[in-house]
């Protein structure tokens, strides 16, 4: 090929990948979520409930006085159940098992939902020692999902146990 | 055809086309590795930079970054869109550097070395690039942080879901960017000397791309940057989900695949691939080339062939019956069995008297003793008003098929076999011209063979071609697999041209084996 058609035919082709390099870097674009989605997403880390038993005056006796605990507790620990409920009907369920060999360790769920954008009545009722029965913490708000929000469902003693977590705009 | 020939065939084509109008040296196709670092080196460049005025606190990453760009445009924001478009380039030419070796099947034998030292990297790139997006802070950086975080969390690796770091805006702080920059440098390091390991057994490593093509590239990014300068999208708000996201779908299009599949299914497709790549070159192939075999009694030590090897698979060590002399010693996991040590022992030449031509370092299956009788026998049956031998190539164009009473053809593992003294010998025992066929520039399986050729005919390289062969009787023709057309033009071409000048033209003096009187 003659000089000068090389030279324009590599024009050509440099523009061609600075083209193809700047198109899709940013193109075309991507949604996750349809417009009219919010998103719920339910995420805890729990450490489940377990049995423990009293002591009574003549077993502590006998353990040295170091190791006289009052109660005597099982290392592994109880499943966690959770039902999330939408405007009263099961939306949800699912057991979250302890983690570790010896089933001592937190429980964990991560899930996300997509919800139409409204309101609804969101019941989440927690259960995190199986050996009782029901539920003993349980949770019900009216809330309005605008579209792309986020609504976090979560758990913190110190919060009062199951919250709700969602922009205040 | 198989896949693999499809591919190889179109990769083919498509250096062929390019060479029309970049030239071999210039070739982007055929300099993909010189290119992925070229690439890297913008990377790391204009990180530094980057670097330099990023603020890690989470009230300041996107600020300083956005800054960048639209306040400081003429230099932050240029080296930021560099940065981010050299990082797509680097990732694209990556591939299709991955794609291209696999194609060639160049995976298995001395390049399984290479190859897997390789596959690594690729996750070095994809980790250094994905967790590069996170730094900027913005919606594109949350949607990718989140949707990272969940893929990662289908592994059971974590204790806590990681995506649990990404609920609410209060959930990270400031310690997070700390975090994410230390992995953004340390990452891309490893990168680095992954590279180093990668090319660790190559001898005269292709580093960069030509002066030419570098500022060519240059030239199109920085264009790029002023056109289309990289901006940050809305700041990250853990509280929404992002909307219409501008993707870069070089890098982060596993997230989209990861919404249209399954975390499983993504995560089977890379632990898949990865280790499809992996065992690739384990898979049943054809047996191997016989390596080179080194005759110590006709190595003199010269270190020619260790200079020459394009795999670093000739060491000297002390010769172990010429005290104070060397000897070459063949690496037979590197050795690619090419000849090109061959071509390049002085031992090699055709006139040495003995009856059978013992070289220093030679090829069982093509002995330089087999190539000289060929020699001999092909040019005493030529015929016609002007004779020519043709050197060829095994993984070039086809010579055997322009074999004719005129032309006598021989074709070499390698044209870097050829020692130039066969061209001298072939021209004295009786050929008008010499023709010398190998692959395009940058086209040469084994690399250097058609460089050193050049160079040994030019007389710039030893064993170089002495001067009592005129050139014009010697033509050197770039023909690749698919180029036998071209080859038989220029053939023609250069046969037309000798008849031409015939008289005018020098030949060397006459020379006849036989007249030798073996001791």
């Amino acid at each position: 090929m003659a000089k000068p058609a090389a030279i324009i035919g590599q024009i050509i082709l440099y523009g061609a990948f600075a083209a193809f390099i700047g198109y899709f870097s940013t193109a075309p674009t991507y949604r996750q979520i349809a417009d009219d989605v919010a998103l719920v997403k339910l995420s805890m880390s729990h450490l489940g409930g377990r049995e423990c038993r009293k002591r009574t005056p003549e077993e502590l006796a006998k353990l040295p006085p170091n190791m006289r605990a009052p109660l005597d507790c099982p290392r592994g620990r109880s499943d966690t159940k959770i039902v999330v409920e939408l405007d009263g009907k099961p939306f949800y369920e699912v057991t979250m098992h302890p983690t570790g060999l010896s089933r001592d360790g937190v429980g964990t769920v991560y899930k996300r939902f997509e919800l139409k954008a409204g309101t609804y009545k969101l019941g989440v009722k927690m259960n995190d020692n199986l050996v009782n029965p029901g539920f003993n913490f349980v949770r019900e708000e009216q809330v309005t999902l605008k579209p792309a929000q986020v609504l976090v469902i979560d758990f913190n003693p110190d919060r009062g146990g199951l919250f709700f977590q969602q922009a205040k705009n | 055809m198989s896949l693999q020939a499809a591919a190889q065939s179109s990769f083919e084509r498509s250096e062929n086309l390019l060479d029309a109008v970049f030239g071999g040296a210039d070739n982007p196709l055929r300099h993909l590795g010189a290119l992925g670092l070229y690439f890297l080196w913008i990377l790391v460049a204009s990180g530094l930079y980057l670097y330099t005025v990023l603020d890690t606190s989470i009230d300041g990453v996107y600020s300083s970054i956005d800054w960048l760009s639209r306040e400081q445009w003429y230099l932050g924001g240029i080296l930021r869109s560099l940065h981010r478009y050299s990082s797509d380039a680097f990732v694209l030419v990556m591939m299709l550097h991955l794609v291209r070796e696999w194609a060639y099947g160049r995976y298995r034998g001395f390049r399984l070395y290479s190859w897997v030292t390789g596959v690594p990297l690729v996750w070095l790139a994809y980790i250094s690039g994905i967790g590069g997006y996170w730094i900027t802070w913005d919606r594109l950086a949350q949607f990718s942080a989140i949707a990272t975080t969940e893929l990662l969390d289908w592994l059971p690796i974590f204790s806590e879901p990681a995506a649990r770091n990404f609920l609410a805006p209060d959930s990270i702080s400031d310690r997070f960017f700390t975090v994410l920059v230390f992995i953004h440098i340390g990452v891309p390091l490893m990168l680095i000397l992954g590279l180093w390991a990668h090319v660790n057994r190559i001898s005269r490593v292709d580093y960069l791309p030509s002066r030419r093509a570098m500022a060519a590239i240059m030239a199109s990014l920085l264009a790029l940057a002023l056109v289309k300068p990289a901006l940050s999208d809305a700041p990250a708000n853990l509280a929404l989900a992002p909307a219409d996201l501008r993707l870069d779908w070089f890098i982060l299009f596993l997230h989209p695949l990861t919404d249209i599949t399954s975390p499983a299914a993504v995560w089977t497709l890379i632990f898949g691939t990865t280790l499809l790549l992996f065992a690739l070159p384990f898979l049943p192939h054809p047996a191997a080339a016989p390596i080179a075999v080194v005759d110590a009694p006709n190595c003199n030590g010269c270190s020619r062939c260790h200079a020459d090897c394009p795999y670093e698979a000739i060491t000297m060590v002390p010769h172990p019956d010429k005290p104070g002399h060397q000897i070459a010693v063949v690496d037979a996991d590197n050795c690619a069995a090419c000849g090109i040590c061959a071509g390049s022992c002085p031992s090699s030449t055709p006139f040495r008297s003995q009856d059978k031509l013992v070289t220093g370092i030679d090829m069982p299956q093509q002995p330089v003793d087999v190539l000289r009788r060929m020699l001999e026998e092909k040019v005493a049956r030529l015929s016609g008003k002007t004779r020519l031998v043709v050197f060829g190539c095994d993984k070039g164009a086809d010579v055997a098929a322009l074999d004719a009473a005129d032309t006598a053809t021989l074709s070499l593992i390698c044209t870097g076999m050829l020692p130039p003294s066969f061209v001298e010998y072939a021209l004295r025992s009786g050929a008008d011209g010499v023709v010398v066929t190998g692959c395009r520039d940058g086209g040469c399986d084994f690399r250097l063979g058609m460089e050193w050729t050049r160079e040994r005919l030019s007389r710039n390289r030893e064993p170089h071609l002495r001067d009592l062969v005129p050139l014009d009787r010697v033509q050197l023709v770039e023909a690749s697999r698919s180029d036998a057309g071209k080859l038989a033009t220029a053939i023609s071409a250069f046969r037309t041209r000798l008849e031409k000048d015939m008289a005018a033209t020098t030949r060397p003096p006459a020379y006849s084996r036989r007249k030798i009187h073996h001791g």
